[in-house]
């Protein structure tokens, strides 16, 4: 129970920290770590299959493509 | 205007909204299908795991659709990029290169495993899949080879293929789509080899999944 309690908190925390970095890698990574406390209450909650799915969608391939995007904005930038 | 009628819209479909939450008190005990599912899933369609039955037996339909809509943004992610050049990577990480050599065959096992053993243990077509499609993302940072997009759009279009001829299989022979007692016995339950097609199904999605999503990510990795 403390520990749901504690996840929640830190799960909003989180969320609100990632909008106020001024990087943007930083807010990609808060981004992630924000689909990993979810994924963990996903499981306290006794949702196995949607736990499972949060993790390689969400923690996964979400942050590889946003990575690749702020890869290619950057080099646009540049360019310009 | 227009913002008269957004704002109209938006107070129509919050007002049925609010109706249809409200016809349920939270917390209160429903009397549903959950009891029938609870009582009838195993005999019924010979999986350990509920949610696999109710996923591709009950409501396999709603899982074709899914596969579906996958596969239509797929394929709209490829005509987005339609006509741009696939860059090869100049440097590569010391560190992602040694690591990816020996993590990409442990994630590769690990995502086959998830979709194989869907009916017995949480997980399924669609993680697996997703477990896959992150181990070949790894491999797109990496190696320097380009990604094979033909052979690989093959093979998924050939993986959604025989999920709807599994499908027609049962229509043909046992009169109705996705049916499951029949040619292949159900079986014993948590056997490997057990509850008919639906390790096959899986298989098929999980295939899918995995190529598609590693084809959406080098479409966006693209020029």
């Amino acid at each position: 129970m403390e520990f749901l309690i504690y996840s929640l908190i830190a799960l909003a925390l989180i969320a609100g920290i990632s909008v106020l970095f001024l990087d943007v890698f930083s807010s990609i990574i808060a981004a992630g770590f924000v689909s990993l406390i979810v994924s963990i209450l996903f499981l306290i909650l006794k949702a196995p299959d949607v736990a499972m799915a949060e993790v390689s969608i969400g923690a996964a391939l979400t942050i590889g493509i946003l990575l690749f995007a702020k890869a290619k904005s950057d080099k646009i930038q540049t360019k310009n | 205007m227009k913002k008269f009628i957004a704002v109209l819209i938006v107070v129509v479909i919050g007002f049925y909204f609010y109706k249809s939450l409200n016809y349920f008190k939270f917390g209160a005990e429903r009397e549903g299908v959950y009891t029938y599912y609870n009582s009838h899933a195993v005999s019924d369609t010979g999986v350990a795991n509920i949610v696999t039955s109710i996923v591709l037996t009950y409501r396999g339909f709603d899982t074709l659709g899914e596969v579906t809509i996958l596969f239509l943004s797929a394929i709209g992610i490829g005509a987005l990029v339609y006509g741009r050049k696939e860059k090869v990577l100049k440097e590569t990480c010391f560190i992602i290169d040694t690591s990816y050599k020996i993590l990409f065959p442990a994630i590769l096992l690990y995502g086959v495993y998830v979709f194989l053993h869907g009916h017995l243990t949480p997980g399924g077509g669609f993680q697996g899949g997703a477990i896959i499609a992150t181990g070949l993302m790894l491999r797109l940072v990496t190696v320097d080879k380009k990604w094979n997009e033909k052979m690989f759009s093959f093979l998924e279009g050939l993986s959604g293929l025989s999920f709807v001829l599994l499908g027609a299989a049962g229509l043909l022979l046992l009169g109705s789509f996705l049916a499951n007692k029949g040619v292949l016995g159900l079986g014993v339950v948590k056997n490997l080899f057990s509850a008919g097609i639906i390790p096959l199904i899986y298989i098929a999605i999980g295939l899918k999944v995995g190529f598609e999503l590693t084809g959406i990510v080098n479409n966006l990795k693209k020029d």
